[in-house]
């Protein structure tokens, strides 16, 4: 954050962004519930040029067995980059990074499914990021909801997730990889939004007291645009086609 | 640390105790666990601290060293800073790579530093593009009595507050050291980490190993000097209402500012 400098201009007179959006519009965003054959649940996301697609199986046996939980299923997550899915070929072993970002998904997802039902029993979220131009974890945090839903777990409510950010000294709805590289701040949210509960949050980048609270309320409502899109998703799967996939 | 049925029944005295006002230690919700900082405990290392907070401690050393710049960074220095759990700070510490729990401490400790640009990286350089300064803050947890974050940031800060930076010129295409030419490392800032847990519906300061084995979620918010946020990081198996962000985001600039003051205090001795 602000640790690059850069020539482009993040933030035109007009109030327009370096890729024609304007401050408070998402990029284009496409969900597809389902379409894969063997998982129990899929789903598929376009965010921006963000591919990303999800496959969830479970509630199964856990294995190892000792990670399973007498009094509640598990939830496991993968998040994991292909390796060519950035500029650079990525090294396919799992990084620091991935393994974190599996780590803040998985406990963003979990004030959502009910797993008390299915002890001894383990939900497993993998998530492939195909390609990546910035704000991954929340595309695939939004995927995975969907994925979830799916495969028919439990769930008190979906988690829709979108980050919101500084540049130019302005907040900024939807960081793309441009502004993450040259902005001020990114704030990754995951939210709730029948039950009115943050359940993912993160920030690097400077912001004071004002433009922190902005911040979280601008990211909440572009998780709530998320939100009507994936229902959406779920709709067309289920009620469009009669449940077909 | 594994869940069990101790921890069950510690988690409804602690919230019992919560729905009273009270802490199991007797602290009052925002009230940190005393903080005692040792600085220059590791004379080898160009700066170093063991801080203890409450009963969890931890030890930094700062290793500053001449390294090549990032290929898109030939202009600033490079700051490195990593966490560890050791095996002898709690029973259930294996041996082994890190799992996710320290990959992601290091990570937000990380963070919290780099995000504040406490170390001016711009300062760093021996020749553009050929040589920079590397400073790396190896963190180690020696004792675990919960709150890791906190207790590492802390160490980090206050080794990187009183670190020595020597002093290198190219010589040949090589950077060779310059005898007794040793500055303060150049900061901007003072970082401070504040973690939170929510237990039940409340939020209390600086959580202790029985709270934090019983807590619901947790928020880590990094402010600088000016008061401003510069970091953050959820986690934990619940979530925060919009309200309760904005109330932890205000108890980390007045928290942080006490903790603040301790530190700074570090490097006035020191140096």
């Amino acid at each position: 954050m602000g640790g690059r400098e850069s020539t482009m201009v993040l933030l035109d007179e007009n109030g327009i962004r370096c890729d024609g959006r304007k401050i408070d519009e998402p990029r284009r965003i496409l969900i597809k519930a389902g379409g894969l054959k063997n998982a129990d649940g899929s789903a598929y996301i376009e965010f921006g040029e963000n591919k990303i697609l999800v496959g969830v199986y479970g509630p199964r046996d856990v294995h190892p067995k000792h990670m399973s939980n007498t009094d509640t299923g598990i939830l496991r997550v993968r998040y994991h980059m292909e390796p060519f899915s950035v500029g650079e070929r990525k090294n396919p072993a799992p990084s620091r990074r991935e393994i974190e970002i599996s780590k803040v998904i998985k406990e963003a997802l979990l004030p959502a499914v009910i797993l008390e039902n299915f002890p001894r029993t383990a939900v497993d979220v993998f998530i492939e990021v195909l390609q990546a131009d910035g704000g991954t974890r929340c595309a695939a945090l939004s995927a995975a909801s969907v994925a979830l839903a799916d495969a028919g777990i439990p769930m008190r409510d979906m988690v829709a997730a979108c980050a919101s950010g500084k540049a130019a000294d302005t907040i900024i709805l939807d960081v793309n990889n441009e502004e993450d590289q040259a902005g001020q701040a990114d704030m990754p949210i995951g939210y709730m939004p029948t039950l009115e509960k943050i359940t993912l949050l993160q920030l690097d980048g400077v912001l004071n007291p004002e433009e922190f609270k902005k911040c979280v309320e601008t990211g909440i409502h572009g998780c709530e645009i998320v939100y009507d899109l994936q229902k959406k998703a779920l709709n067309e799967k289920y009620f469009k086609n009669g449940g077909d996939k | 640390m594994t869940q069990t049925v101790i921890d069950d029944l510690k988690k409804s005295q602690i919230l019992e105790l919560l729905e009273q006002g009270k802490r199991v230690d007797g602290r009052a919700l925002d009230e940190p666990r005393r903080l005692t900082v040792e600085i220059n405990a590791i004379p080898k290392a160009n700066g170093s601290a063991r801080v203890r907070l409450g009963d969890t401690e931890a030890i930094c050393g700062v290793k500053i060293q001449p390294d090549r710049p990032f290929p898109d960074m030939g202009d600033k220095g490079i700051f490195i800073c990593t966490a560890e759990l050791l095996p002898l700070s709690h029973p259930s510490v294996e041996t082994g790579p890190p799992g996710p729990d320290v990959i992601e401490l290091a990570r937000v400790v990380d963070r919290g530093v780099r995000e504040s640009h406490m170390v001016d990286v711009s300062q760093l350089v021996i020749q553009e593009n050929k040589s920079v300064v590397g400073v790396f803050a190896d963190i180690v947890v020696v004792d675990y009595d919960g709150n890791l974050f906190d207790a590492c940031s802390y160490a980090a800060t206050a080794a990187i507050l009183n670190s020595k930076l020597p002093k290198w010129e190219m010589q040949d295409d090589i950077p060779s050291l310059v005898d007794g030419a040793e500055t303060a490392l150049p900061t901007t800032t003072i970082p401070v980490s504040i973690t939170m847990a929510k237990i039940g519906n409340h939020i209390v300061v600086d959580p202790n190993s029985d709270e934090w084995a019983s807590m619901d979620s947790r928020i880590t918010i990094t402010t600088d000097s000016d008061g401003n946020i510069v970091a953050l990081q959820k986690g934990g198996k619940d979530g925060f209402t919009l309200d309760e962000i904005v109330k932890c985001g205000e108890l980390s600039v007045k928290v942080g500012a006490q903790i603040r003051e301790t530190l700074k205090r570090t490097g006035e001795d020191g140096q």
